[in-house]
């Protein structure tokens, strides 16, 4: 690389405030879902016995296989940064795929459960739905809000990581420029951390 | 050289961290299992913030990050806790 003492500070600069940059709108990130789970505590406290009885129709099973699998991505997409940073950038391409892979797994669980609970008629809006008890709905509602906007989470990361996948390759990405590699993988943390959350409230806890 | 002094976080550790968040959603779906009454919904929770924590310790690599940066994600939990509480205190007592 040509570069004077000059561009390499700026450099630096650049790296530490772009991260920077990342955490700010993560925060951002923290309080739109931070919404949707104080929305979801005071409607649980408010109508405890239908929320149990409605949370009782999710698959915890599906829930929970989502959970391991958005794990172990988290896994592969922070190791794909250490291989970056090793210099091994074949390595790193195999493992953001492997993360493509995975969120693509969880895409499909997502589309079999919604599948599931379109066939029963259980959606916003639907005339099985209307008919159901007040807290019911809320719980449904809040289940499709909240499992949709973090699925709109999987959709943009994992075209943000085929974009990484892709300047990887070409080599624009590189053991010396791995700024947008890692907040790529931040953004993939927070989607997994979004459902740490989301896995437990809405399914497990009935 | 940008990024010159970063960390670089070893496959190894980012193995075990990954076991060690597998364990602890498998606890926290034993635990629910066993129906601990009113302590499951904040046992849950526990569970998940101790997860929340190791994710962004290892994996978000906060452990090496700079003390402007560790301090800002501190404040913002901080904040988030303090505005659950408010919303709280505003519900019960209205």
């Amino acid at each position: 690389m040509s570069t004077t003492e000059h561009s390499e500070h700026s450099e630096y600069i650049d790296s530490e405030t772009g991260k920077m940059g990342m955490w700010l709108f993560l925060f951002t990130e923290l309080f739109l879902f931070g919404g949707l789970f104080i929305v979801y505590a005071v409607m649980r406290s408010k109508y405890g016995e239908e929320f149990h009885h409605a949370a009782l129709e999710l698959n915890a099973f599906i829930g929970a296989t989502n959970t391991v699998v958005l794990l172990v991505s988290s896994m592969t997409v922070a190791m794909s940064l250490t291989a970056i940073q090793k210099n091994q950038p074949k390595l790193a391409m195999i493992l953001i795929f492997c993360t493509l892979l995975l969120a693509g797994v969880f895409m499909m669980n997502k589309y079999f459960e919604y599948g599931h609970k379109f066939a029963l008629h259980l959606y916003p809006g639907s005339d099985v739905m209307r008919n159901l008890p007040h807290g019911e709905i809320m719980f449904f509602g809040l289940y499709f809000l909240m499992t949709g906007l973090h699925l709109f989470h999987v959709v943009v990361g994992g075209i943000l990581l085929t974009i990484i996948l892709l300047k990887v390759w070409s080599g624009k990405i590189n053991q010396e420029h791995f700024l947008l590699h890692e907040n790529g993988a931040l953004y993939w943390h927070l989607v997994d951390l979004i459902w740490i959350f989301l896995f437990p409230l809405l399914y497990l806890i009935t | 050289m940008k990024n010159h002094d970063s960390h670089i976080t070893s496959y190894a550790l980012n193995l075990k961290v990954l076991l060690v968040l597998l364990i602890l959603t498998m606890t926290s779906i034993l635990v629910i299992k066993f129906h601990l009454g009113a302590y499951t919904v904040a046992l849950a929770l526990i569970l998940a913030s101790i997860k929340t924590t190791i994710v962004l310790t290892y994996f978000m690599h906060l452990k090496f990050e700079n003390l402007i940066l560790r301090l800002m994600v501190g404040g913002v939990f901080l904040l988030f806790a303090i505005i659950i509480v408010i919303t709280f205190i505003d519900y019960y007592f209205r």
